[in-house]
């Protein structure tokens, strides 16, 4: 690194900079008070100095306008501190529909990266500039926690649920990836690059990788070997909801609760799926839980998103590899309304 | 207050007043204060208890109805009976000592600690039911049949046998307590003047019944209607 | 001003001989000592681990000690410095001494309850020395799950009992104290004429007795999850790993407030006995260690803020934070408003309390960094937050702790120590730790994350700084054994009020008798109220 000591790690995310601003606040904010209470203490300190052993002071009366004073101000201040950073926060909780998917499984101790187009990549991840990113993740152990330093952004990775984040990577290079939740013996050996890369390198690169074929394709075969479509036929006749369109829509559950076909829900629904059965259906499906792994699962869900892009046209086994990017969502407010008993949608 | 020779108020005040406090009350007050503080600290310890039941309860409710409904309404609802018998038993057994009737505050003493065990025995035998029907968790034939998944089950039980084995313990202490209340009592140590040991004995026997009060319905009763 | 007569009078040192007369004496002062010599052994054996990861940290290749041993050391430091030094520090030494004799009592309300409180924690230590000599743990201090539960192949259930145990006894000193100040306040002393340093530790006792059996209850289930494997924190089996994190943090970070609460009430006496003033605004920090105490239960979400826990209960948890940092706030603006028109003298303990303030004042500032929510998305689980706390609980309490053990110890032990080695390893300390810990804002703000073994190349010059810094420190911290041991023999004599001061503990022997007082004292003036001692400044 040379003998300069940097202050800040590189800014290569949409919010690094954003963060960075945040945080010149507080070490503002932090310096005038120091400077404020330090100086304060000095020079009373040596100005009202005990001059002889004897000597009593006079003793002040508490100011109650001082004391209001000195709460309000400082409370103002932090409000503003706490607005400030809650809309970032929110901010970096709301990826764009449009952001690119990709899937983290982290475990003891590394961290397995898929990209939509099939690429796999351990401890290492590859990512263009200029588009958001979606990473959906989950853990196969313990909790991990994904943090980007030079993006300024961190989450942990639960067991047995999936935790997103998203960002939108700004600068070309290589950035440390670290795992920032304790997990183990080799917790520091938990680490790995980012590259950010050109759009074109990162064809390039994806071209260059000679992939064993889609997420979604892999989920296809997954969902063929594992003879999902016996009961989820594609045009609805199965003992179970058809899987076409499923992905983002409403669902209305058996128990009158309707709920958004999220990851999280699809999930579930494969390894819990008496937990959310769908209105209209019965609890026939059997648990997949130990039958697929985390990345099978995720190759699943790929592939029922997969399904949604063209409704209707419905043939389960299309497979269409969706460019990256390109998947079709539900703007606000032209979302279809819930769907009950009328058109089953799961099971 | 401030007159208070510090060795002299143990020998004006027989009934063991400690070198520490000025007069009888206040030594009475610091008792009974000390023993409601840690009554909180219980309040707060089974708490953490009833929040995980809460949250898994939220999450599993359809597991929690069945896993409920195979509990044995009958047991508990005797021992809920027994309990409430032995709360009136020790309600009783401080006001003989309030009114320094010896002979009865043994008596009455010694039917609440016959209720104690005989709570404890039933809840024995309850417990015994549960490894007969393989619903103790961590064991690998644990089995609720009619419900999925079975870790949830599994939960519930668990919580069942922390909840209650928690609470047992309580009553083993108040039982110990309780033996050491009657010895006390027939050594006549026990007066009018000085029964705060049997006071707030009755306090934490209360508090301990509440605990119960509040485990009954969440454990057995909550979910019946969704049963059969 | 000392007289041969006094010298001469039977204390509480010289009231009992042998070591039964000390294992089973109910006298709190004698307690405290206890409890100061057991927290001392705890300090230095934390020290020693926390020097073992200092040393690892010189190079970024992980090649002193492997990755396991490494992570059992920093368990070990935390697990040491939080349940076994910090949390018993103040309120079991200096507050069992002389909460009783600073409100004109004779001794705590419950003497043998007062003792069993040591031993619970001497027999909790016993757990976790036996768990780290038999093999060590290495879940962290926060024996986060499923980590800990499922798996950890170290000493997790003696630990966790040794904690259990340990946490016993905080909430018996904890009821102890909160009954002493109901019901054994001597005649006039009414609860705003109490001493600052008793209302902190009031309110702390609320703490203890309140939190500490959430953490109770809470390795109880850890201890049932690891040992039978029933499913509570484990998705495998439908639990919900997360939901440790929420009960843990329910009791600790209200335990950080049990740590730093007496501290702050320590700062106050110092402040006003050597700037000869009362506490400026004595009724706002009285209600801010309060209000610190509440509000610190309702703020535990704010380590969550990346753990899955929702959007909106992040923002509720990171406003409410933001609620805690007013009546600390307060508290140091009424501290250095006391200095104002003070007569300043700069005895050892005072210069603690300068660098209290100003250290808690950098901890207490970096704190907001992490209550806000954008900014902790980054910092969390990095340096910085090692960082933020170290300030807090070793610039802030250790600096009162030591502070408070410089101005009491003539009264605890009759005798002066040399006062200019007691400034130098102030300075020493200071300056070490300033050194140690500042480093570690930018180590962690430039990403370096926690608890990490080995690291990459770019970060080094920092740790180098960090471990120097430690090195400083730690000759700081083994000064003053050094110094307090010789003063016990060769210590200038101590009158009952060296410092001018006016709490009731000054209107004692040093060291009091048995009983504190001959006669109980009337109270019959405010609290730092120094006309009261006009007499014997002159």
């Amino acid at each position: 690194m040379g003998p300069t000591l940097p202050l800040f790690p590189e800014q290569a995310s949409n919010f690094a900079s954003e963060v960075d601003l945040l945080y010149l606040f507080f070490v503002v904010v932090t310096v005038i008070f120091s400077i404020g209470i330090f100086g304060a203490i000095f020079i009373f300190a040596v100005k009202f100095r005990r001059k002889s052993p004897t000597e009593i002071p006079i003793s002040t009366h508490t100011g109650m306008l001082l004391e209001v004073v000195w709460s309000v101000i400082p409370f103002g201040i932090t409000m503003i501190m706490f607005a400030w950073g809650a809309s970032i926060f929110f901010k970096e909780s709301r990826p764009p529909d449009n952001a690119t998917p990709m899937y983290v499984v982290g475990k003891q101790w590394m961290w397995k990266i898929q990209h939509p187009e099939g690429q796999r990549e351990i401890n290492e991840l590859h990512v263009p500039t200029g588009r958001p990113i979606k990473l959906t993740m989950t853990s196969e152990d313990v909790i991990h926690s994904f943090y980007i330093p030079a993006f300024r952004t961190k989450q942990d990775v639960v067991p047995g649920r999936y935790s997103t984040i998203w960002f939108i990577p700004t600068k070309p290079g290589k950035y440390h990836l670290f795992c920032a939740e304790y997990c183990g013996t080799k917790h520091s050996g938990m680490i790995g690059w980012v590259y950010v890369m050109d759009p074109e390198k990162y064809q390039e690169w994806l071209n260059g990788g000679a992939p064993m074929g889609s997420m979604a394709e892999k989920g296809g075969k997954l969902f063929d070997d594992l003879a999902c479509a016996n009961c989820h036929k594609p045009d609805g006749s199965g003992r179970c909801p058809s899987l076409v369109g499923l992905y983002r829509r409403h669902v209305q559950l058996a128990d009158g609760r309707v709920i958004t076909a999220d990851e999280a829900y699809l999930r579930e629904s494969i390894l819990q799926p008496d937990a959310k059965v769908a209105a209209g259906f019965q609890p026939l499906m059997p648990t997949f839980q130990g039958l697929v792994n985390e990345e099978g699962v995720v190759e699943l869900i790929e592939y029922i998103k997969s399904l949604s892009p063209a409704p209707g046209t419905g043939a389960a086994s299309v497979n269409v590899p969706t460019p990256a990017g390109e998947y079709k969502q539900l703007p606000p407010g032209m979302e279809q309304p819930a769907i009950g008993n009328s058109v089953p949608q799961k099971r | 207050m401030h007159k208070a020779e510090s060795h002299g108020g143990a020998a004006v005040h027989p009934l063991a007043l400690r070198e520490q406090f000025d007069t009888v009350e206040q030594q009475r007050d610091c008792s009974t204060l000390g023993m409601w503080i840690f009554l909180i600290t219980e309040v707060m310890f089974f708490g953490g208890m009833f929040l995980a039941y809460s949250i898994y309860r939220t999450k599993y409710p359809e597991v929690f109805a069945v896993a409920s409904t195979s509990l044995n309404v009958y047991i508990g609802a005797t021992n809920t009976v027994v309990l409430l018998c032995s709360s009136f038993t020790m309600v009783m057994a401080v006001r003989a000592s309030a009114l320094g009737k010896q002979k009865a505050i043994v008596g009455w003493l010694l039917m609440t600690l016959l209720f104690g065990l005989t709570f404890l025995g039933v809840k024995a035998f309850e417990w015994n039911e549960k490894f007969e029907l393989h619903h103790v968790p961590g064991f690998a034939n644990f089995h609720l049949a009619g419900v999925e998944p079975q870790g949830a089950a599994q939960i519930f039980f668990a919580l069942y046998f922390c909840m209650t084995g928690l609470h047992a313990l309580h009553m083993v202490v108040g039982v110990g307590l309780l033996s050491w209340l009657v010895w006390q009592a027939r050594r006549g140590k026990y007066t009018s003047e000085y029964m705060t040991p049997v006071d707030i004995s009755g306090l934490y026997w209360h508090f301990v019944d509440i605990v119960w009060i509040f485990l009954f319905p969440l454990l057995y009763l909550i979910d019946r209607h969704l049963g059969k | 001003m000392i007289t041969a007569a006094v010298q001469q009078r039977e204390n509480y040192l010289t009231a009992g001989h042998g070591l039964k007369s000390w294992l089973l004496t109910k006298d709190h002062k004698r307690i405290a000592l206890l409890y100061f010599f057991t927290i001392t052994v705890f300090f230095f054996l934390g020290g020693v681990f926390a020097s073992m990861i200092r040393l690892e940290l010189i190079t970024p290749q992980g090649d002193l000690m492997s990755s396991d041993t490494y992570n059992k050391m920093f368990t070990m430091h935390g697990i040491i410095m939080v349940f076994f030094f910090l949390v018993p520090s103040i309120p079991a030494t200096l507050g069992n001494f002389f909460l009783p004799i600073m409100i004109g009592a004779r001794d705590l309300a419950f003497p043998r309850i007062n003792l069993l409180s040591w031993y619970l924690l001497v027999i909790g230590g016993g757990f976790a020395l036996f768990a780290m000599f038999a093999g060590g743990v290495d879940t962290g201090w926060t024996f986060y799950t499923p980590y800990s539960t499922t798996y950890s192949n170290t000493w997790v259930l003696a630990t966790a009992v040794g904690v259990f145990i340990a946490g016993f006894s905080s909430i018996l000193t904890g009821l102890n104290f909160i009954v002493t100040v109901h019901r054994m306040r001597a005649p006039g002393m009414t609860w705003f004429r109490m001493p600052l340093f008793v209302w902190a530790n009031y309110a702390t006792a609320l703490i203890q007795v309140l939190g500490t059996p959430v953490l109770a209850v809470t390795l109880v289930l850890v201890f049932a999850e690891r040992a039978l494997h029933i499913g509570i924190f484990d998705p495998a089996l439908g639990g919900d790993p997360v939901l440790f994190q929420h009960l843990f943090w329910f009791y600790s970070h209200p335990a950080v407030y049990i740590m730093v609460l007496p501290g702050m009430g320590v700062i106050s006496e110092l402040i006003s006995t050597f700037s000869r003033k009362p506490v400026y605004g004595y009724s706002f920090i009285a209600a801010s260690s309060l209000a610190i105490a509440i509000i610190g239960f309702l703020v535990w979400g704010h380590h969550l803020f990346v753990s899955t826990q929702s959007v909106y209960a992040g923002m509720v948890f990171s406003f409410l934070s933001y609620f805690v940092a007013i009546p600390s706030a307060i508290k140091v603006f009424n501290w250095t408003a006391t200095l104002y028109k003070g007569s300043i003298s700069f005895e050892t303990p005072m210069l603690y309390a300068f660098g209290f303030i100003g250290l808690f004042t950098i901890g207490g500032l970096t704190g907001l960094f992490l209550a806000s929510l954008g900014l902790d998305v980054h910092v969390t689980d990095t340096y910085f937050v090692i960082a933020h706390f170290h300030y807090v609980m070793v610039g802030g309490t250790i600096m009162a702790y030591l502070g408070g053990i410089h101005y009491w110890w003539p009264k605890m032990t009759g005798r002066m120590y040399p006062d200019g080695w007691a400034k130098l390893s102030a300075g020493i300390i200071f300056l070490g730790f300033n050194l140690t810990f500042f480093p570690q804002f930018i180590l962690g703000y430039m990403g370096m994350p926690r608890r990490y073994h080995a690291y990459p190349d770019e970060f080094q010059v920092l740790h180098v700084l960090s471990s120097a810094g430690a090195s400083v420190l730690a000759i700081g911290y083994l000064l003053p054994a050094i110094y307090f041991a010789w003063s016990l023999k060769y210590g200038p004599v101590a009158g009952p009020n060296p410092w001018g001061a006016t709490g009731l503990e000054w209107k004692t022997d040093s060291p009091p008798p048995t009983h504190n007082f001959d006669e109980i004292p009337v109270v019959n003036h405010e609290a730092y109220d120094y006309t009261s001692v006009e007499a014997e400044l002159a």
